[in-house]
C-alpha cells in the first residue's frame, strides 16, 4: 500500500523526535495507558514471562524423560509439570501471543487508524489477564494443579486433591480478555479503516485477525461456561459430568472441545496473517491468490468449529458421529493446504532476500507443513485409534503450536521489532537463533512421532525401556531449542540500548505501518493516511496474470 | 537401552490394515512435504535478490492453480477419509463368535475376569485366531485400554461400557497401556495381554483355580440382590422376565426400541428409571452405588447366560421393530434351562466357554 501523502516522513527527523516510547515516563503512564502500542508492549513483557515459565517446566518434563523410570522426580510432581506446561503454555501465551502483542501493535498502524476501538476496554483486557494469570500463578505456586490442561471430569472434579479451582478461574477469567480483544479488533477492522482502505484492500494479517476475533468471541464463552461447571461439580457437586452424582463425562469433553479446537486456530490463524506479510516483504511480491487466502481464513475459522469430535475417537462418541468428525476434520485441512501452496507461489520468480524473518517464515512453512500433514494421520479414524493419547499426538500439535505458532509469533517480532522499538536488532545473531529453533525443534519432536507410533502414551512419567533411545533425542533437541529461544530475548534487549536506530521502512515493505517514523509517534500517523492501492503492491503497475 | 525400534510389532487381524493406511499417510505426507521443501529452497535460491533494486513484476494469482491446488488435495484426503473409516467400521463391529472378557479399570490397574471366571490383573491371557470381545467399565476416572501392537484403543469411562475387540494373530507377550490420563500412577497402570496358541490357551483357562463362572457368580448375587423376587421366570413379575432377553429388542415406555446389550442391562441396574419397559411401573429401586463394577458385571453375564439373541450388535434386527420383546412375548421361556430359541443362528456367547 502507498498513500497519496506519501512523504509523511519528516525529511530530517529532529534529534530527539517525540515518539510513543518517550511521550512520557513513569510506570504509571504505562500502568494507565490507552495507546494500544503500550498496551501491546505491556502484553509482551508479560506473555514472555509467561512463556519462560511455561518453557521451564518443559525442560524439566524432558529432563525426567531422558531415563525410563521416575526418577528426577515424583509422579505427582511430574504430572503437575506437564499440567502446567500446558496451562500456562495454551492459555496464558499461545492464545495471546500474537494477537494481543502483535495485532494490538499493529492492526490500528495497518488500517490507518489512530487506536482501537475501545482503547480503555483494551487497557481492561490487559488487567483482566494479568488478575486471570494472578489466579493460575497462586494455584501453581501453592502446590499445582495435576489434571492435565484437559480438566478431564470425573478426574478434576471428584478426584483430584490439587488446585483445580484456582487454576480453572484464572483460565475463566482471562477468557474475558480474549473475547474483549476480539470484540475490539471486529469493530475496529469494521469501523476505524482508512480512506480508501476497502476489504480487499486489507492486509491478509489484519484478515488472520479478523477471522481469530470471530473465534474468540464466538468460542471461548463456551470453554468459560465449561470450567464454571467443573467449578460447581467440584464444590458443590452438582451432577453434570461424574457419573456417581448422575452426570456425564463425556459432555465435557464435547464442551471442553467445542472451544478447544478451534483455539488451536486461534493461535495458528494470527501466525499465518505474519507469513503473509513477511513472504511478500522478502519476496518483494504481490502475494499470489491474495482473495483466496482471506477466504481460507474465514473457511478455517468457520469449519473449525466443526471438527471439535475428533478428539473423542476411541472415547465413546456414536461410530458414525466419528466417522462425520473425520470427514469434517479432512475439509478443515483443505484451506490450510491452499494456504502453504499460496505463499510458495507467492516466492515463485519473486526477488528473495533470507531476513531473519524470511527464516522464520520458510522455518514455519516446513514445521506447519509437517504439522498439517500428520494432521491428515490423526484424522483418519482408523489410524487415530492407534495414535490417540499417544507421543503422535503430542508431536503433531506441537508441529502446529510450537513450529507453526511460535515460529509465526518470532519471525513477527523479528519483521515488527525495528517499528515496535525504534531500534535494529543484530541480524546476525538472529539467523543463527532461528536457524538454532529450526533445527532443535525438529529433534526435539520429529522423534515424539516414532514414539507414537511404537504406542508410547503421552503424560507417562515413567516409560518402558525401548523408547529411551528417542526420548534422549528429543531432551537432547530441548535443549538446542532452548538455547534458540532465549537468544533473541538478550539480543532484542541488547538492540533497545545499542542498535542502530530504525529507519521508517527498513524492509522496503508495503503497508501503512511502515509509512510512519519507527517507533511511530502516540496519535501513529502525523496525517491521516489515504489508500488508493490494493496491498502488497510492490511492483506497482508491473502486474501479470498467469492462466 | 534396551533397542531403538521404529515400527511396532504386528499382532492382530487388525494392525496390518491400520499400518497399511499409515503408510500411504506417509507416502503422501513425504511427495507434498518434500514437494513444498523443493520449491522453497529452489526458488530462495534461483530467485535470491541480486541487486537492492530489484522489482519483480506482481503476479496476481491463477484460478487454474489455485482449482488444482484444492481439488487434487481433496480428492487424496477423500480417499484417505474412506479408507481411514473402512478400517473403522471393522474395529467397531464386533464379529460373531467371540470369547468375551470383561475389564474393570481402576486406579492404577486393569482387572479382567473371564467368562468363566478366571481373574486376572494387569494381564490378559488370550487365544491366537479367536475374536476376543472386551466390555471395558471404570470404577472411577476414564483410562483408555490401549494395545500398541494390536492397534486397538477403547477409553474406559466410568457410568457406561465401551466395547472393543481384537483378534490376535501370534503368540507373545504385549504391552497393555492406559492411555487416558487418570491421576498419580497412570504411568504405571500397564500391563500385559499374552497371546497364546488356542490349545495352550484351554491349558491355561482349565488350571484356574476352580473359580465360578461370572454367570454362576452373577446368580449368587442375582438372589442376594433379591432380583428374582420381581424379575420371575413367569409373567407374573412385577419386573420384565429376563430369559431370552439378551441381545433382544426392548420396546420401552415412550415406544422406543433399543437392544438390550451389556450396556442396557448394566444402567437398567444402576439407574432403572432411566428406561423403563412399556407395560411396567418404574418401581425399582436403584443399585447405583450399591453393586462394584465387577458385581455388575457378574449380573449382566448371568442375564446373558439367560439366553437371548447372540452377541448384542447386529442382533438388534433379528426381530420385527415393535414390542416382540414384550414380557408375554418372553413368556414361553418358562426356565432357565431351556432359554429361548435364538431367531439369529449366532451360536456365539456361549461357545469359548464350553
Amino acid at each position: 500500500m502507498t498513500t497519496t501523502t506519501s512523504p509523511l516522513i519528516p525529511a530530517a527527523a529532529p534529534r530527539q523526535r517525540t515518539h510513543y516510547l518517550n511521550a512520557n515516563y513513569g510506570v504509571l503512564s504505562w500502568l494507565l495507558t490507552t495507546d494500544h502500542k503500550r498496551i501491546a508492549i505491556l502484553y509482551l513483557v508479560t506473555i514472555s514471562a509467561m512463556f519462560f515459565l511455561g518453557g521451564s517446566f518443559a525442560v524439566a518434563i524432558r529432563l525426567e524423560l531422558v531415563t525410563p523410570a521416575g526418577d528426577l522426580f515424583q509422579s505427582e510432581t511430574y504430572n503437575k509439570l506437564f499440567t502446567m506446561h500446558g496451562i500456562v503454555m495454551v492459555f496464558f501465551f499461545l492464545i495471546p501471543s500474537i494477537p494481543a502483542v502483535l495485532g494490538n501493535f499493529l492492526i490500528p498502524l495497518m488500517i490507518g487508524a489512530r487506536d482501537l476501538a475501545f482503547p480503555k476496554l483494551n487497557l481492561a483486557s490487559w488487567y483482566i489477564f494479568v488478575f486471570g494469570a494472578l489466579f493460575s500463578l497462586y494455584a501453581i505456586v501453592n502446590g499445582g494443579v495435576d489434571t492435565g490442561w484437559t480438566f478431564y471430569p470425573p478426574y478434576s472434579t471428584s478426584f483430584s486433591n490439587t488446585q483445580v479451582l484456582a487454576a480453572g478461574l484464572g483460565i475463566f477469567i482471562t477468557g474475558f480478555s480474549s473475547i474483549l480483544t476480539g470484540l475490539n479488533f471486529i469493530v475496529t477492522i469494521h469501523k476505524m479503516r482508512a480512506p480508501g482502505l476497502t476489504w480487499f484492500r486489507l492486509p491478509l494479517f489484519v484478515w488472520a485477525h479478523y477471522a481469530t476475533s470471530l473465534i474468540m468471541v464466538l468460542g471461548t464463552p463456551v470453554i468459560a461456561v465449561t470450567i464454571l461447571m467443573v467449578a460447581l461439580e467440584r464444590t458443590l457437586h452438582l451432577g453434570i459430568f461424574d457419573p456417581a452424582l448422575g452426570g456425564d463425562p463425556v459432555l465435557f469433553q464435547h464442551l471442553f472441545w467445542f472451544y478447544s479446537h478451534p483455539a488451536v486456530y486461534i493461535m495458528i490463524l494470527p501466525a499465518m496473517g505474519v507469513i503473509s506479510e513477511v513472504v511478500t516483504c522478502f519476496s518483494r511480491k504481490r502475494i499470489f491468490g491474495y482473495e483466496v487466502i482471506a477466504a481460507s481464513s474465514m473457511a478455517i475459522a468457520i469449519f473449525g468449529f466443526l471438527v471439535w469430535g475428533h478428539h473423542l475417537f476411541p472415547a465413546g462418541q456414536s461410530t458414525y458421529a466419528g466417522v462425520v468428525f473425520s470427514l469434517l476434520s479432512y475439509l478443515v485441512a483443505i484451506p490450510s493446504a491452499i494456504k502453504v501452496f499460496n505463499w510458495t507461489a507467492t516466492m515463485y520468480k519473486g526477488s528473495i532476500k533470507l531476513d531473519t524473518p524470511m527464516l522464520y517464515a520458510i522455518g514455519f512453512l516446513g514445521l506447519f507443513t509437517i504439522g498439517g500433514l500428520t494432521g491428515l494421520f490423526v484424522a483418519a479414524v482408523g489410524v487415530d485409534i492407534h495414535v490417540h493419547d499417544t507421543y503422535f499426538v503430542v508431536a503433531h500439535f506441537h508441529y502446529i503450536m510450537v513450529g507453526g505458532a511460535i515460529m509465526g509469533y518470532l519471525g513477527g517480532l523479528h519483521f515488527w521489532w525495528p517499528k515496535i522499538s525504534g531500534r535494529l536488532y543484530p541480524e546476525m545473531w538472529a539467523r543463527v537463533a532461528a536457524v538454532i529453533v529450526f533445527v532443535g525443534f525438529n529433534l526435539t519432536f520429529f522423534p515424539q512421532f516414532i514414539l507414537g507410533y511404537l504406542g508410547m502414551p503421552r503424560r507417562y512419567h515413567a516409560y518402558t525401556e525401548e523408547f529411551q533411545v528417542l526420548n534422549v533425542m528429543s531432551s537432547a533437541g530441548a535443549s538446542i531449542l532452548g538455547v534458540g529461544y532465549l537468544l533473541p530475548m538478550f539480543y532484542f534487549a541488547w538492540s533497545m540500548r545499542y542498535g542502530a536506530p530504525a529507519p521508517a521502512n527498513p524492509w522496503g515493505a508495503t503497508g501503512l505501518e511502515w509509512q510512519t517514523p519507527s517507533p511511530p509517534v502516540t496519535e501513529n500517523f502525523p496525517v491521516q493516511p489515504v489508500v488508493v492501492d490494493e496491498a502488497y503492491e510492490y511492483a506497482k503497475g508491473r502486474e501479470v496474470t498467469v492462466v | 537401552m534396551s533397542g531403538f525400534p521404529l515400527f511396532p510389532e504386528q499382532a492382530s487381524t487388525i494392525a496390518g490394515r491400520v499400518d497399511a493406511l499409515y503408510f500411504f499417510l506417509i507416502a503422501i505426507s513425504a511427495f507434498f512435504g518434500l514437494l513444498i521443501a523443493t520449491l522453497v529452497v529452489v526458488f530462495a535460491v534461483r530467485y535470491r535478490r541480486r541487486s537492492p533494486d530489484e522489482r519483480p513484476k506482481a503476479i496476481l494469482g491463477s484460478v487454474a492453480l489455485e482449482l488444482t491446488w484444492t481439488l487434487i488435495p481433496l480428492g487424496i484426503v477423500m480417499v484417505i477419509f474412506l479408507w481411514s473409516a473402512e478400517i473403522f467400521f471393522s474395529m467397531v463391529r464386533v464379529p460373531p463368535g467371540t470369547m468375551d472378557v470383561y475389564v474393570v479399570g481402576k486406579r492404577w490397574m486393569w482387572k479382567a475376569q473371564h467368562m468363566t471366571g478366571q481373574r486376572e490383573i494387569n494381564e490378559l491371557h488370550v487365544p491366537v485366531g479367536v475374536p476376543v470381545k472386551i466390555t471395558l467399565a471404570s470404577e472411577d476416572v476414564i483410562h483408555s485400554f490401549f494395545i500398541p501392537a494390536f492397534r486397538v484403543k477403547r477409553d474406559a469411562i466410568p457410568g457406561r461400557y465401551q466395547t472393543m475387540w481384537f483378534e490376535a494373530t501370534k503368540p507373545g507377550r504385549y504391552h497393555l497401556f492406559c492411555a487416558e490420563y487418570c491421576g498419580t500412577k497412570h504411568s504405571e497402570m500397564i500391563g500385559s495381554i499374552v497371546a497364546m496358541e488356542p490349545a495352550a490357551f484351554q491349558a491355561w483357562l482349565q488350571g484356574g483355580t476352580g473359580e465360578v463362572s461370572m454367570a454362576a457368580a452373577g446368580e449368587r448375587k442375582f438372589q442376594e440382590l433379591g432380583c428374582m423376587t420381581c424379575h420371575r421366570g413367569d409373567t407374573e413379575g412385577r419386573g420384565p422376565n429376563l430369559q431370552g432377553l439378551f441381545g433382544r429388542p426392548v420396546t420401552l415406555a415412550g415406544g422406543e426400541t433399543v437392544p438390550a446389550d451389556e450396556g442396557y442391562i448394566r444402567e437398567s441396574i444402576v439407574n432403572p428409571a432411566a428406561k423403563i419397559v412399556a407395560g411396567y411401573q418404574p418401581i425399582m429401586p436403584a443399585y447405583q452405588g450399591l453393586v462394584t463394577e465387577e458385581g455388575l458385571m457378574h449380573l449382566v453375564a448371568y442375564v446373558q447366560s439367560l439366553g437371548g439373541n447372540a452377541g448384542a450388535q447386529g442382533g438388534a434386527g433379528a426381530l420385527g421393530p415393535g414390542g416382540a420383546s414384550a414380557p408375554d412375548a418372553n413368556a414361553a421361556g418358562a426356565s432357565p434351562a431351556t432359554p429361548q430359541a435364538r431367531p439369529s443362528a449366532q451360536p456365539v456367547p456361549d461357545q469359548p466357554r464350553q
